[in-house]
């Protein structure tokens, strides 16, 4: 009985402790508010971040930022899923709204937008639709990534080309003029290599200029009767077998990697390329003496000249963070803050994402740059489509696309037809359908 | 009476032994193997996209599996190529590298060591050793194939040479088996060959009448092992599409397009219910590829166990 008694006691005395020690931290934490924020930067540009994170805590001294880097979207669906997320995440992709907005994995921003009187019109209307879903808004953009035409303007210069082309006629008359080829027919320098999953090539960055679309009014997809589709396409297979389908997959497995100095374009083996903004810094860290040009991409559509693909980093509160409203905060802070977007956009090179920050005079100027600006804030610049079966709907286009230049498929019409029945059914299964 | 009671006591110490001996494979079977497979069953039967919680949908995944996803019957193509193909021509160069090895008079012990290292290499880093190696551009195979005039292939960039290539990094690293096939070729009794030998049988008959017989379990093991691995084959595949395809930066971005590249050739079944699972995060969409994962190895092993009867002959007949 007596050890029963002191065994009690210990036991009582544990409980204690743990008790204690818990209270102890719940105090901490009422002191100063720890939020853990997590992002997919990495090395230089997760510094960058971490200094506006340095900044954003001297105004608020109340709050202590934890960066972590290097995240991706397996990461907050597993700590989401686990009970563990963090305060505040942040995702490269954007077309994987649709899935954290339609399952509640990152809470509706809606109320804590309206009772802080920030607008979605602050932001582009591309950058509202891709981060709501489903009648959430459910992220905020941080930063945004504009799509356009590099130019080698030394080798334009070569070929007696006098400016970037702007119509699809031109593009196809410059890329075969700035081609050159071994005497045994392979490729040693390209024009514009349209080979869909070479670099930064894929079919919702090229269909844009084409005006292409991708649901009609129901919400079904429609690319076999949107004709703007079958036309890139046809186009697309004739510019690679101009080159040699064997010619331009032996002409890419002797490039360099795309993030690296020995990138095609910056070494002048590519002479015209599909590219984001934050080229313009890759090429100043790696190649400062390149002589280039940045434009829009050429378009089917003069009417569409000057827009092109976006799309950029979202970031949200995740639906099991502790401190909801200091998360809010700081999100807000780092989304609408026209000095935080430009000196985040000075420091990566990706395009500040709220309409005035596009306008900033704390932007530090630059030729190439401007060009992104330009193409972020055209109303006819588009992205991807956000679907519940999130980046597995763009992934089918491109299955298909890489198909196609292939030659696997032979009738384009009926290959589009069978891809809009599998987008659709993919969509209903996302969403808990089952079979159409 | 006394003694009885004695005796079930003594019965019952035994018992309560054994399962405290057994006791970390029972945990371990349930936490890692049991529990999974029930919860896999349960998922597959559900809508679950990770983040809501599963909803009843009964059969609509297993519809929308054979029925409706395109890529299904690409992967499950591509996954019995690489069986029928793979597992018979590693069987064959691990039972033919270790006739050769137990015949050997000199250097026994460098040729064993030449043909089991590959073995040791890590599956990533010999993938990649194998795509850079056969890189159609910059490779020293294509290069020397072009100094004697041969213009070589796309290697891993070609759809109808990707799996080849596969199958020829995967009979590089033949190692493992080789070795099981040495220890049992040199386990055959001298005396069987003798016999064989004053019977009047020639090496080719030794080999059809002794050798084969008598490593017949060994063979068995080896067709078992390769048809499992098979259905599993996954690493080599994701890591060789992923570098093949020109995203060698990216290879831990899984939302990049490289799964199955070039062409879906390399779209093996379980890199297509990794991508559902952990890509689209459709869990009980790709649960339900695992139970039928599930079910065609149960029913492979045992048709290739029932019909090993005819031919494998075990020490205890």
């Amino acid at each position: 009985m007596k050890r029963v008694a002191t065994a009690a006691t210990l036991i009582a005395l544990m409980l204690a402790a743990v008790g204690t020690a818990s209270g102890a931290g719940t105090h901490r934490s009422a002191g100063a508010t720890k939020l853990t924020v997590w992002v997919g930067w990495s090395a230089r540009e997760l510094s960058a971040f971490r200094k506006l994170a340095a900044e954003y805590q001297k105004a608020n001294p109340g709050v202590t930022l934890n960066v972590v880097g290097s995240i991706n979207d397996d990461k907050i669906v597993a700590a989401i899923r686990a009970g563990t997320a963090p305060d505040v995440v942040s995702s490269f992709n954007s077309y994987d709204v649709g899935v954290y907005c339609g399952t509640g994995g990152w809470i509706d921003l809606s109320s804590l937008m309206k009772a802080s009187g920030i607008s979605t019109s602050m932001f582009p209307a591309t950058t509202n639709y891709y981060t709501q879903y489903g009648g959430k808004k459910c992220a905020l953009p941080l930063l945004a990534d504009a799509y356009g035409l590099y130019y080698n303007k030394a080798l334009f210069k070569k070929a007696g080309i006098a400016g970037p082309p702007k119509t699809i006629a031109e593009l196809t008359a410059d890329a075969k003029k700035l081609t050159i080829r071994n005497p045994d027919g392979s490729l040693k320098q390209v024009g514009l290599d349209p080979f869909i999953g070479f670099y930064e090539n894929v079919p919702e960055r090229w269909i844009l200029p084409w005006g292409g679309t991708y649901t009609d009014s129901k919400n079904h997809a429609h690319l076999a009767t949107d004709s703007a589709w079958s036309k890139w396409l046809t186009w697309q297979k004739q510019m690679i077998d101009w080159y040699g389908y064997k010619n331009l997959v032996k002409f890419q497995a002797g490039l360099g990697d795309e993030f690296s100095a020995s990138n095609a374009f910056e070494v002048g083996k590519v002479a015209m390329n599909l590219d984001g903004e934050w080229r313009v810094a890759f090429i100043k860290a790696e190649h400062p003496t390149l002589d280039y040009g940045t434009a829009p991409m050429p378009a089917a559509d003069p009417s569409l000249y000057g827009s092109g693909y976006i799309n950029g980093t979202i970031i949200g509160i995740p639906k099991n963070g502790k401190h909801t409203q200091q998360a809010w905060d700081f999100v807000k802070w780092v989304t609408t803050n026209t000095h935080a977007l430009a000196e985040f956009s000075n420091a990566i090179k990706n395009v500040p994402s709220t309409v005035a920050s596009t306008h900033s005079k704390e932007l530090v100027p630059d030729a190439h740059f401007a060009t992104f600006l330009k193409i972020f804030a055209n109303p006819k610049s588009g992205t991807s489509p956000i679907e519940a079966s999130g980046v597995s709907y763009t992934n089918a286009v491109q299955n298909f696309a890489t198909k196609w230049q292939a030659g696997s498929i032979k009738n384009l019409a009926s290959g589009l037809s069978s891809l809009d029945k599998q987008l659709d059914a993919q969509v209903k299964q996302a969403k808990g359908g089952g079979v159409p | 009476m006394e003694r009885r009671r004695a005796r079930r006591r003594a019965a019952w110490r035994r018992r309560r032994l054994v399962l405290l001996l057994m006791s970390p494979w029972l945990v371990g079977f349930s936490v890692f193997f049991g529990y999974p497979l029930v919860m896999s069953a349960y998922l597959s039967l559900n809508h679950y996209d990770l983040l809501s919680s599963p909803r009843w949908v009964g059969l609509a995944n297993y519809r929308y599996l054979f029925s409706v996803d395109p890529q299904t019957w690409t992967a499950v193509k591509n996954t019995l190529w690489m069986i029928g193909v793979l597992v018979p021509l590693q069987v064959l160069s691990a039972f033919g590298l270790a006739l050769m090895l137990a015949r050997a008079r000199t250097g026994v012990g460098i040729f064993r060591t030449i043909f089991y290292l590959p073995a040791l290499a890590p599956p990533v880093a010999a993938t990649l050793g194998f795509v850079f190696i056969l890189n159609p551009a910059t490779g020293p195979v294509n290069t020397i194939l072009g100094h004697l005039g041969i213009s070589g292939p796309l290697w891993f960039q070609d759809p109808s040479w990707a799996k080849p290539s596969l199958v020829m990094l995967g009979i590089w690293g033949v190692g493992n088996t080789m070795i099981i096939f040495l220890a049992a070729v040199l386990d055959v009794p001298r005396t069987l060959y003798e016999s064989a030998q004053l019977d009047g049988a020639g090496p080719l008959q030794r080999l059809r009448y002794v050798t084969v017989p008598s490593i017949s379990p060994v063979l068995l093991f080896a067709a078992v092992l390769g048809v499992i691995q098979g259905l599993q084959y996954f690493t080599q595949a994701y890591v060789a599409a992923g570098v093949a395809s020109g995203q060698a930066s990216q290879a831990a971005d899984v939302t990049s397009v490289t799964l199955g590249y070039p062409v879906d050739s390399t779209l093996f079944y379980p890199v297509l219910l990794y991508q559902h699972g952990f890509v689209d995060f459709q869990m009980g969409y790709a649960s339900a590829m695992a139970m039928f994962l599930f079910a065609v190895s149960f029913v492979v092993t045992l048709a290739i166990v029932i019909n090993s009867r005819r031919w494998v002959h075990s020490g205890a007949r």
